[in-house]
């Protein structure tokens, strides 16, 4: 049986064989589960990783000094004021973005495991990576991606990243909008029985912490200290989930980590018309905000992205912000890049205006650009779609609407996301996944504090509100 | 009489993979109106004219059918023209630094 419902409900089958991982053995209680031992039966430590991510010359990307954006910072900012700003040219990965780090792992496992292929549904850098990372080991690869609207009209960052997948000798399915992509993907899994290189298997997140690891160490190089905060653009949580676990295996333990992304708040992200109205494939509230309430709304049981458990601070810029920030980061410092890591480029130069001068701050990633991903394939786009696009006050930027990019530095800023409200959210859909005819056991509430970085009583508290007995 | 391309040309083919009222439930209603549909690219298999019903070898030797939308398919995204709004967000930036004047 190939319909929707009938391919939806052998689901859990075909994902437990395309990943090798038996998630229930982890399971502790209805929602509890042994993240930690999850990571470590990979048998992967950092060790381990780094030695992978060698032999296909991925990671060791330079930790760059952003010196005339620095300037700028302190220009605009308080007697005293302005960190030191860096940035880590991951760029200079294989196929062009960090992803390499994620994709190595997956890749390797599958070539162990003696997988016959690998499979990834993505529309951005992690396909290149995959697909890379696949011909490296000669292994065949496929890419299910959602990359045009009903109309025809292909994203043209997707457009590229098309390419860059057939360039790397894989094979791209293209979709029109819609979240049944994960439909399709579940057909191509059972039928090519490939390994399921997904965003969100351990392997993807163990991946990342090289970079958490260098850059903290690259940082202590250059300047003596680890940073003080690190800005890591967020999406459906590996990035900062890496990133953070990296820092702290660097001994990095107090640096901040904030988590930044775009505000794409208005646009629905399975809206065939909406789709090529966002200016942006990822980085933006769409993903995070859901995932950061729900992480495990992935392709596979249980996610080895767990953002809450790592984030210090979240914030959002508006589109037109990124896109000046790309444009200064070109002109003022040379470094033609992104769009993804801009994002939390954008908000480092407002954060930075309230650290010392003596602090440190790492934007944690840059990408290749090119072709379909730069700024003026994106805005000519908008402009197509009848999105006005000018300069302005950054605060009359609405997404799908009016792209404003500012008329002065001065007017980069983030707005916070009230964590705590994002902590309640993700116990609101935790109890609407707990019976609710039980008292909560003692397993799941300490779970979910060590989810929210909260307590026992505030996770009984919040649940209580909806109606779930804790104790 | 249609072109037909021979056997083992490289093309894209498009296929419906949920009609309308086949999709998702979750899926608002702008997106239930249109089917979910697929392209893809490969080796024809057999001779064929556009807009034909065709099967395609794709490069991992997966065997998929659709309709024979483009022969050589291009790559065709790009940058297009300069934007005004970027235009000269450079040159403000470096007369700021360079007059060392804040706000």
């Amino acid at each position: 049986m190939m319909g929707y419902e009938a391919v939806m409900a052998r689901r859990d089958d075909i994902v437990r064989q395309s990943v090798g991982i038996d998630y229930g053995r982890y399971a502790t209680g209805r929602l509890a589960f042994d993240y930690e031992r999850l990571l470590t039966d990979t048998g992967y430590d950092l060790d381990a990783v780094r030695a992978i991510q060698a032999r296909t010359a991925v990671g060791s990307t330079p930790l760059v000094e952003l010196g005339n954006l620095t300037r700028l910072a302190r220009q605009l900012a308080p007697q005293g004021k302005g960190a030191r700003i860096f940035v880590k040219d991951e760029a200079a990965n294989p196929s062009g973005s960090f992803k390499d780090r994620r994709a190595s792992v997956s890749v390797h496992e599958a070539k162990q495991r003696g997988f016959p292929g690998v499979v990834a549904a993505t529309s951005g850098n992690y396909g290149a990576a995959v697909a890379s990372q696949a011909a490296r080991l000669g292994l065949p690869c496929i890419i299910v991606q959602e990359a045009f609207d009903s109309a025809g009209i292909a994203q043209p960052e997707i457009a590229e990243k098309t390419r860059a997948c057939e360039a790397y000798g894989a094979e791209v399915i293209r979709l029109s909008v819609g979240p049944e992509l994960f439909y399709e993907f579940l057909r191509v899994l059972e039928e090519t029985d490939y390994f399921n290189a997904s965003l969100y298997t351990p392997y993807s997140i163990l991946g990342i912490e090289t970079l958490g690891d260098e850059l903290a160490r690259q940082a202590r190089e250059l300047t003596g200290r680890f940073p003080d905060a690190v800005v890591t653009t967020h999406a459906g949580g590996g990035n900062v989930t890496g990133t953070a676990r990296g820092l702290q295996k660097a001994g990095a333990t107090k640096t901040a980590m904030i988590a930044a992304s775009v505000d794409l708040s208005g646009l629905h992200m399975a809206s065939d018309r909406d789709f090529n109205r966002k200016s942006f494939t990822t980085g933006h509230t769409g993903f995070s905000i859901p995932f950061t309430t729900w992480p495990d709304r992935v392709d596979v049981p249980r996610s080895a992205a767990r953002p809450l458990r790592y984030i210090d601070r979240f914030v959002t810029v508006t589109q037109g912000e990124v896109f000046y920030m790309t444009q200064a980061l070109a002109e003022l410092e040379g470094l033609e890049r992104g769009p993804a890591g801009n994002t939390s480029l954008a908000a480092a130069v407002a954060i930075a205006q309230e650290l010392g001068e003596d602090q440190i701050l790492v934007v944690q990633e840059t990408e290749y650009t090119g072709a379909g991903k730069h700024p003026i394939a994106q805005l000519n786009l908008a402009l197509e779609m009848g999105v006005t696009v000018r300069r302005g006050h950054p605060r009359d930027n609405v997404p799908g609407k009016a792209i404003v990019l500012p008329e002065h530095p001065s007017q980069i800023g983030v707005t916070d996301v009230d964590l705590d409200r994002i902590r309640r959210s993700y116990l609101k859909n935790a109890a609407a996944a707990l019976p609710g005819d039980q008292p909560v056991s003692t397993t799941d509430l300490e779970f979910l504090a060590e989810e929210t970085r909260t307590n026992t009583s505030y996770v009984t508290e919040v649940l209580d509100e909806h109606h779930k007995p804790g104790g | 009489m249609a072109e037909r391309y021979e056997q083992g040309t490289w093309v894209e083919i498009q296929a419906t993979i949920l009609e309308p009222g086949a999709r998702a439930p979750q899926v608002p209603d702008d997106t239930r109106m249109v089917p979910l549909e697929m392209k893809a690219k490969g080796f024809l298999v057999a001779p064929a004219a556009l807009g034909k019903q065709v099967e395609i070898e794709t490069v991992t030797g997966r065997l998929l059918s659709g309709t024979l939308l483009t022969v050589n398919p291009a790559y065709d995204h790009g940058f297009g023209r300069p934007v005004t709004a970027l235009a000269t967000i450079g040159r403000e930036l470096r007369m700021l630094l360079n007059s060392g004047e804040g706000v």
